[in-house]
């Protein structure tokens, strides 16, 4: 052995820090590397480009890069989304934690991880050919690809998520909660409702907005099917634009170093900031209740 | 009476969601295999595309995506892994660990199309690598690392006190401790955890739209530095961008099939292999 034991053990322990420290960097650096790319275009053309009203980045008059029909896009799809998978996901949850038999528990639960599995780009491609049509025919539209559609296949995606965390939540409420409402004579259901539900209620709160973090970066399944149309509104029969459908569409065709380029970086900052956000306010729910 | 009948009511309503929730899922699963699996052939899994992709096979893109999930799993698996040793045995509670947990969670949270820009941002024009496997693969790696670690940080603490006292009181050191009688109970659990999150990485678009994928490239890569054909990608590519988008829907099932027996063949096989390992140890 070249080193002495305490000298070896000491620098295999500044290995695993090391590695440990790459999560921070890549962090620092994908803060770092959005800036670098998004900041020149404060110097030129300025902040203001960025507050107009709508999005024209390629034109012969003057192209306009205005965020807002890209935020309202992705919200309008975010809360339609997250508004349907609500009631599926948390009493998809109630019914794996609570009233399914041991049977079904065993077969819903990994099929319903199953689905987190399939890649968004075919759950995209499945609305293109088959959701959209239907929303048209059931709507009366010209085109089958609105916020609506998006929004369906968002809220499918985002129910694994929601019920995982959820069925954690309702399976962690002390059992003397249970026990204690079916001795007051409570039913099964009366239980369910008005002594668990509540118990879990910031685990479920918080499966909610990990779901919809899911949601507002995910960018396959609406780039194909929301059809991308800058518009500003907040109807969901109409077609949208979400802010990562822009990035992905265009980032392939910019010149590089362009004001265009410089836009789409900051679309890019702004939905890592609505996710931290998201995220961070999802995990300090969920450390509250599991600290309980 | 009414209150019997509520109670019915009810448990109905969360059968019938699960239910309903089920049979979606049910229902894109057998529509793509139903649609995908007349076209499945030798021909469509081991040939090149020909004809601007309306006829031909797909292997390019098969390969390209296996190039892909490989190298992501040599670079992400030891860093996840390392990390993941290190908060589970060294780190002491205190603000540098808080500031790695942040870190963690908050690298979960970024969407995928983020870690696209950053991987163009950063591997493709700051370091020149180009659009290439390579800038590619650094850049799942850095999407992937956290869900390697959470999972190998989990497979690490089920791991028994005990067996970590027994042999420091026995006067070895943290470092023997670890390597003799922590890794090798845990390192099993540690992989499949891994390939579970690794599923996800043949399915991605996103990144790979930005940092690796080429449009139409009927040839296998010869080296790190060259574009690839994915999967994902041909599947977003023939399904919205290409000329003669209904005459190569047989094409897109077939693809979107493909795409989904190995996301899911990777998944299961981990899920497989978890729950042989589990029955190999039990505390």
């Amino acid at each position: 052995m070249i080193f002495p034991g305490p000298v070896k053990d000491k620098l295999i322990k500044y290995c695993f820090l090391g590695a440990a420290s790459t999560s921070i960097l890549i962090v620092l650096l994908i803060f770092g590397f959005l800036g670098k790319e998004a900041v020149p275009f404060l110097r030129e053309p300025g902040l203001g480009k960025l507050l107009d009203s709508r999005w024209v980045p390629v034109s012969f008059v003057q192209e306009r890069f205005g965020l807002l029909p890209l935020v309202t896009g992705s919200l309008v799809v975010t809360m339609l989304a997250t508004l349907i998978a609500i009631p599926f996901g948390v009493c998809g949850a109630i019914y794996i934690a609570e009233i399914a038999g041991s049977w079904e528990r065993e077969i819903f639960k990994p099929f319903i991880e199953l689905l987190a599995g399939i890649p968004s780009v075919v759950i995209g491609f499945f609305g293109l050919i088959v959701l959209g049509p239907i929303v048209k025919e059931v709507f009366g539209l010209s085109s089958g690809l609105t916020a609506l559609t998006g929004a369906l296949l968002l809220a499918l995606m985002s129910i694994p998520t929601i019920i995982t965390i959820s069925e954690d939540a309702i399976k962690s409420v002390p059992r003397s909660y249970k026990e204690a409402s079916l001795a007051m004579g409570a039913t099964r259901m009366q239980t369910i409702i008005k002594v668990i539900v509540p118990a879990a209620l910031s685990g479920i709160i918080a499966a909610v907005m990990l779901g919809m973090g899911r949601v507002i970066g995910e960018t396959m399944a609406v780039l194909m099917c929301t059809g991308n149309a800058p518009m500003v509104t907040l109807s969901p029969v109409e077609p949208v634009y979400t802010m990562t459908a822009v990035i992905a569409s265009e980032m392939g065709e910019v010149a590089f170093g362009s004001e265009h380029y410089r836009a789409l970086f900051w679309v890019g900052l702004v939905l890592l900031f609505a996710t931290f956000i998201i995220n961070y306010i999802a995990q300090k729910v969920l450390h509250t209740y599991q600290q309980r | 009476m009414k209150s019997r009948w509520s109670e019915k009511w009810i448990y109905w309503v969360f059968r019938i969601t699960t239910y309903f929730i089920i049979l979606t899922i049910s229902w894109i699963i057998f529509d793509i295999v139903i649609k995908g699996l007349p076209v499945i052939s030798w021909e469509f899994l081991f040939a090149a595309p020909r004809e601007g992709g309306t006829k031909g096979g797909i292997f390019p893109a098969i390969v390209g995506t296996l190039c892909l999930v490989l190298g992501t799993i040599l670079i992400a698996l030891p860093l996840g892994m390392l990390s993941a040793v290190y908060l589970s045995e060294y780190a002491k509670p205190g603000r540098f660990t808080r500031a790695i947990r942040l870190a963690i969670v908050t690298l979960a949270g970024v969407p995928s199309i983020v870690f696209g820009l950053f991987g163009l941002g950063l591997f493709v024009i700051f370091f020149n690598f180009g659009t290439s496997i390579l800038a590619g693969i650094l850049t799942l790696a850095c999407m992937i690392l956290p869900t390697i670690i959470v999972s190998s940080e989990e497979s690490l603490r089920a791991v028994p006190l005990g067996l970590r006292e027994g042999s420091l009181a026995l006067g070895a050191t943290k470092w023997q401790t670890i390597y003799k009688n922590v890794l090798p109970y845990s390192v099993s659990g540690m992989l499949t955890g891994s390939i579970l999150g690794v599923g996800r990485v043949a399915g991605e678009t996103a990144p790979i739209l930005l940092t690796v994928a080429a449009f139409f490239l009927p040839k296998l890569p010869g080296s790190i530095f060259d574009q690839v054909m994915v999967l994902p990608y041909h599947l977003y590519i023939l399904a919205t961008q290409h000329h003669e988008m209904d005459l190569v829907r047989p094409l897109q099932y077939g693809t979107a099939l493909v795409l989904i027996a190995l996301v899911l063949g990777i998944n299961i096989f981990a899920i497989f292999l978890r729950s042989h390992f589990r029955k190999k140890y039990k505390w």
